[in-house]
Parts: C-alpha cells; sequence; structure tokens
C-alpha cells in the first residue's frame, strides 16, 4: 500500500465515523409526460463508503433514477439529497464532489481523449486550472489511455470509450462516483478491468453507486444492493442480507452423534438427513465453521465433509425482480 | 410490493438529508476552493472557442466565407464593363472606382444570399442541440458547468464566431480590392472624399454591423437549439425564419410591420458613407438586433433552464 493511500485510509477510518449517507431520496418519482410512471416512490439509502449496486432488467426505471440524482430531470415528486447537500437546491456545491457517467460515454469525436477530458474540465467552475494537466493524465493513467491519450476518441475502441467516460469521473477527487452500466458492451476482459477500477475507487473511500442489468458482473465487488423492479425499489440491503444466512452441511458416518454436538453448540435448525445420506444440515448463525468442525472431531464424530452452502443470489434476483436478470 | 429493509443498518431515509461531512482530506485539494468565478468562466469561454473554432465543419465554412471575395472580386474584375452604369447590387457601380467597395458589395451580397445568415445558423442551431445528440451535455451539466452559465459561454462564443466571419470577408474582400482594383481616396455617397485609411475604418465598421445583425440571429438559432435535439432541426429553423422575414419585408403591403421584422435593418449601414455620417440607420438596427437578442435568449434561458436533459 502506497503511503498515500495509508494516509487517506487513516484519515477516512477516524472519519467513518460520522459516515451517513452518500445518497438519500424521499418518495422520489417521474412520470414522463406520456403519463408513463418511469420511477415509482423510492426510498435510496446509500451509506457513505459502500460500493453500491443499482439493479434491476433493463427498462425498470435505473437510468432514470440516476438522471433525477444527477438533476439531469426533475423528479415529479419527491426530494433527495447527495452527500447530504438538498438537491436540486444545492447541486453547485454537490455535484463537484460526485464523478459521474451516466447511460454510456458520450464525446467529441473529432478531439483526443486528453482534449475531451481537458474540455470537461475547464467547464468545471471550481477545478484548479492550474492542476490541470497534471488531474487529467494522472485520470487517463488510472484507467490505462494514457498511451491512447492523443488519439482522437472516434479511433477508441468501444472498452477505451467506456474507459474514458469513468476517466471523468476520476478528474478531481470525488466523495461519490455514479457509474451507469459501466460494464455495458465490454468483454469479459474489459468487465473484469471496471470492476478492478470500481474496487480501486472504492478502496480511496469513495462512495461508488453503479448500475447493471447484468447481477454478475457487479456481485463481487458490491457491499449493499439495491433491487429495481418496473419503477419500484423492491429490495434495499446490504449484499450480506440478501444472501441470507448461510447454512451448515456435516457430512459424517455418525449423523446422531453430529446432532448432538451441533445442538451443544446452540444452533438451529438441526435436520438429519434421511436414511443413507449421512448428512446432518443447520443454520450456521454467527459460528465460525472452523470452531464447529473443531468441536465435532473433538467429540469423536467423523467428519467427512462440512459445507457452509449459501442460496444462491441469482435464485434471489429472480425472486425479487420476477424474471432472469439478462433478459436479452 | 413493498420495500425489503435488508440491514438494520440502514433506515428508511426520512424526508430530509442526512448530513454527510464531505471529506476534504485529499492532499492537492484541501476544501472545495472556491476559484475566482471570472477566471473559471473565461476558462471554460476559452475552451468552447477553442471547440468552435477547432470543428473541422466550423473550419471549412470559415474557408468557404474567405473564399467567396475572392470568386466576386475575380468576377466582377472580369465582367465590371458590362456592369457600368446600372443593375447589380449597391456599390457595385463604385467598384471600379475604388476597390474598397468590394467588401460592401459581398457583405451585401453575402447577407442577402443567406450565406453568412446560414454561418451563425449553423454555429447557433447546433450550440445546444448538437451537444444534446453528442451526448456531452449531460456530461458538461453533471460536471456541473451550470445551465445559465454555459448558455452564456455557448452565445459568447457564437458572437465571437459571428464576429470573426464578418471581420474575415471584410478583410479578404479589401485585400482582393487591393489586388484586383484600383484603390485610392475613397468617395462616399454624399460626394465627399476621405482617406483611404478612414474608407477601410468605415468598412471594418459595417463589418462589425453585420456580425451585430448575426449575433442576434444566433439568438434565434440558440433557443430554437434549446428546443430540439436535433441541430439540423434547428439550423433549418433560423434559415426558414430568415427567408420568411426577408419575403415579408419585399411584401409592401406588410409594410406596417417592416421595422419589427429581424432581417429588416440588415443593410441599414448605408448612413455610414455619408458625409457627416447618418447613424440613424445604424442606431435603428442596433436596438432591433439587441431587442432580438433579448427575447430569443430569454426563451434559451427559460427552456434550458427547465428541461429535462434525457438525451
Amino acid at each position: 500500500m502506497s503511503l498515500s493511500a495509508q494516509l487517506a485510509g487513516a484519515i477516512h477510518a477516524s472519519t467513518e465515523t460520522d459516515a451517513g449517507f452518500a445518497v438519500t431520496s424521499s418518495g422520489l418519482s417521474k412520470r414522463f409526460g406520456g403519463g408513463q410512471l418511469a420511477v415509482d416512490q423510492i426510498d435510496l439509502a446509500v451509506p457513505a463508503g459502500s460500493v453500491y449496486g443499482f439493479l434491476g432488467p433493463n427498462g425498470s426505471g435505473k437510468t432514470t433514477t440516476i438522471r433525477m440524482l444527477l438533476g439531469l430531470i426533475r423528479p415529479t415528486a419527491g426530494s433527495h439529497a447527495m452527500l447530504g447537500l438538498p438537491m436540486p437546491g444545492r447541486q453547485a456545491d454537490a455535484l463537484p464532489l460526485v464523478g459521474s457517467l451516466v447511460e454510456g460515454p458520450a464525446f467529441y469525436p473529432h478531439l483526443s481523449g486528453r482534449a475531451n477530458l481537458t474540455r470537461l474540465d475547464a467547464a468545471d467552475a471550481t477545478a484548479d486550472a492550474a492542476t490541470a494537466r497534471r488531474r487529467i493524465d494522472a485520470a487517463l493513467a488510472r484507467v490505462g489511455l494514457l498511451g491512447a491519450a492523443d488519439k482522437r476518441y472516434k479511433a477508441y475502441s468501444l472498452g477505451m470509450k467506456q474507459r474514458l467516460g469513468i476517466a471523468t469521473s476520476l478528474l478531481r477527487p470525488r466523495q461519490l462516483v455514479i457509474l451507469d452500466e459501466p460494464t455495458n458492451g465490454l468483454d469479459p476482459q474489459g468487465t473484469r478491468e471496471v470492476r478492478a477500477l470500481i474496487r480501486q475507487i472504492a478502496a480511496d473511500g469513495t462512495t461508488v453507486f453503479v448500475s447493471s442489468h447484468l447481477l454478475a458482473e457487479v456481485e463481487q465487488v458490491c457491499t449493499h444492493v439495491g433491487v429495481m423492479r418496473a419503477g419500484r425499489l423492491v429490495y434495499q440491503g446490504s449484499l450480506a442480507q440478501l444472501r441470507g444466512q448461510a447454512g451448515l452441511l456435516v457430512r459424517t458416518p455418525k449423523p446422531e452423534l453430529a446432532a448432538q454436538v451441533l445442538a451443544e453448540l446452540g444452533l438451529a435448525g438441526i435436520r438429519q438427513g434421511d436414511g443413507a445420506d449421512q448428512e446432518v444440515t443447520a443454520e450456521l448463525g454467527a459460528m465460525l465453521p472452523e470452531v464447529i468442525c473443531e468441536r465435532l472431531v473433538l467429540a469423536g464424530v467423523p467428519v467427512a465433509g462440512l459445507e457452509t452452502p449459501r442460496r444462491s443470489l441469482e435464485d434471489e434476483f429472480v425472486e425479487l425482480t420476477g424474471e432472469g436478470f439478462d433478459v436479452d | 410490493m413493498s420495500i425489503e429493509q435488508g440491514d438494520r443498518a440502514l433506515p428508511q431515509a426520512a424526508g430530509g438529508a442526512v448530513a454527510v461531512r464531505p471529506r476534504l482530506d485529499w492532499p492537492d485539494e484541501p476544501r472545495l476552493a472556491q476559484r475566482n468565478p471570472v477566471s473559471a468562466w473565461l476558462r471554460f469561454f476559452a475552451s468552447e472557442i477553442r471547440l468552435v473554432f477547432g470543428r473541422p465543419r466550423n473550419l471549412a465554412l470559415l474557408g468557404v466565407l474567405g473564399f467567396v471575395p475572392v470568386f466576386f472580386g475575380v468576377v466582377f474584375r472580369l465582367t465590371i464593363s458590362s456592369v457600368d452604369g446600372g443593375g447589380g447590387p449597391p456599390f457595385l457601380n463604385q467598384l471600379a472606382g475604388n476597390g474598397v467597395f468590394l467588401a460592401l458589395v459581398v457583405l451585401t451580397v453575402m447577407l442577402t444570399v443567406l450565406l453568412l445568415p446560414l454561418s451563425a445558423a449553423v454555429v447557433s442551431g447546433d450550440a445546444i442541440a448538437g451537444e444534446a445528440a453528442l451526448g456531452t451535455l449531460r456530461g458538461l451539466l453533471t460536471v456541473p458547468a451550470g445551465r445559465t452559465r454555459l448558455l452564456a459561454v455557448k452565445y459568447a462564443a457564437i458572437v465571437v464566431f459571428s464576429l470573426a466571419a464578418c471581420l474575415l470577408v471584410a478583410a479578404m474582400s479589401l485585400v482582393m480590392g487591393l489586388i484586383l482594383f484600383h484603390v485610392g481616396q475613397v468617395t462616399l455617397l454624399s460626394g465627399t472624399t476621405v482617406s483611404l485609411g478612414a474608407g477601410v475604418l468605415r468598412v471594418l465598421a459595417v463589418a462589425v454591423f453585420a456580425a451585430a445583425a448575426m449575433a442576434s440571429l444566433s439568438a434565434i438559432g440558440l433557443a430554437a437549439s434549446t428546443l430540439t435535439q436535433h441541430p439540423v432541426g434547428a439550423i433549418a429553423g433560423v434559415l426558414i425564419v430568415t427567408v420568411a422575414s426577408e419575403i415579408c419585408d419585399q411584401v409592401p403591403q406588410l409594410s406596417a410591420i417592416h421595422a419589427y421584422l429581424p432581417t429588416h435593418y440588415w443593410l441599414s449601414w448605408d448612413g455610414l458613407f455619408r458625409s457627416p455620417t447618418d447613424w440613424s440607420g445604424v442606431e435603428h438596427g442596433l436596438v432591433s438586433f439587441a431587442v432580438y437578442a433579448v427575447i430569443f435568449g430569454s426563451i434559451a434561458w427559460a427552456k434550458l433552464t427547465s428541461a429535462d436533459v434525457s438525451s
């Protein structure tokens, strides 16, 4: 870990106690001119420092929500705040601290990647012109585009365009980064790179709000998730919570003895497998599997296998959204 | 369908904002610095100027505008004997006597055959709609550039482009006039004669007046640009307004509204070539241009600051 990262980490830890929510909303709704209710009374609570996966099928209202959060479109009802500042009233104060990529990258095709970033930095009334060059090069280096910085945007590959889009959110230190479908159209390698970038951004203490219609793409980096379905927020909470409690499965030739030990340990939901399969299952609770294993062995239970199975997230999501995630 | 609140650490967001103190621990940015708004504006403006004057299409447009005086200069030089004594645009008769008048002929022609209005329409109609079509508008607004600030920077750059276009035409015309025609003391419409330098100054004043006319037309273009995501639509709209206004200006039955038409005063600078200088046409023109700029600038502002940006 570099010195600056250590420093940032230490300072972050000290401020963590007063950390609240990077994004909050109350009854936020958007009805478009045609009468279509795109977002229906959502109450977001994105904890500061989290990586919040904003999930839902295509057309479930994710991008409309993000546009409302950033003040691009007006909600028809409800309110929201970013970094504790009410929007859109205080957006001039809040938005410089928020990096964003909305609905795919969009740049001037005849300008180079660097010139495009320079343009956006020049538009920022709070950015320091004296450090622009250094900050722009740092952002390009972070997304691995420094080598292609002077190539015209129209010559970029889709992955490079997407990375330049992420670079705009890194032009200056941010407290919140909002990425709308950052992996859209990327190959598996590109998707991995974006995930690594999200991890890096989050490691600096920045809250990351990332939307996706593909659960598998963000599952590995998220600490919290919100799930949209047809304009409504149907679930919001930590990923661990969504996964639910892990179970415990012990394979042993002496299932009765094992069940007895587990009961002594106070585990709930103990069940012995039927007949020949010689399995005992229980809810893991707060107990560590290695502790359980040790107790079983000490009690003379021959442990042939011990697992802590979890319900698949995919199953949870299908249940919440009523359909498979990749509906295409 | 209710919201499952999965994590007890996440209370339902209450109506008000949850206070989060911004983290201000970045080594090179001790706080969200309050930069000088004037220098920040100038930086944005310089970036916009680079964008407008760096866009290949706009450079091609300037190239065409710069070439037209060369074309007309050569045509008039070759046909000067046959146009002697009648017809043609105003000031054409004086051309044989003095090449300085080429600039006036060319500016008149380019205003009436829509070459200058076209360039103003392209740059102004593209200003917001072009950014919306590219998707760069959402990027600028989330920076945040500020909607009013963006509009001000856009319009300022458009005015600079109009001025550059008109001055380019005047300068190229003067150069061609110098090369192709006799140049000397300038005889004004009132018959008095002024020095070549004074004559050139008056030509440049005409170019600035034409630029003011184009700047006012550009305000209409800017308003049109906020109403659509299709730059071509905004550009066509401006040209339709221009043509319709010029047609109405030619219909005697509509004389009651002539003074209120946006194109009515575009050529009302001939008073600059009288002695003593007759300012009334220029003054009326500038007032008319300013009124149009204020009205359509306000429309653009009202629309852009309230619009949902969903491009």
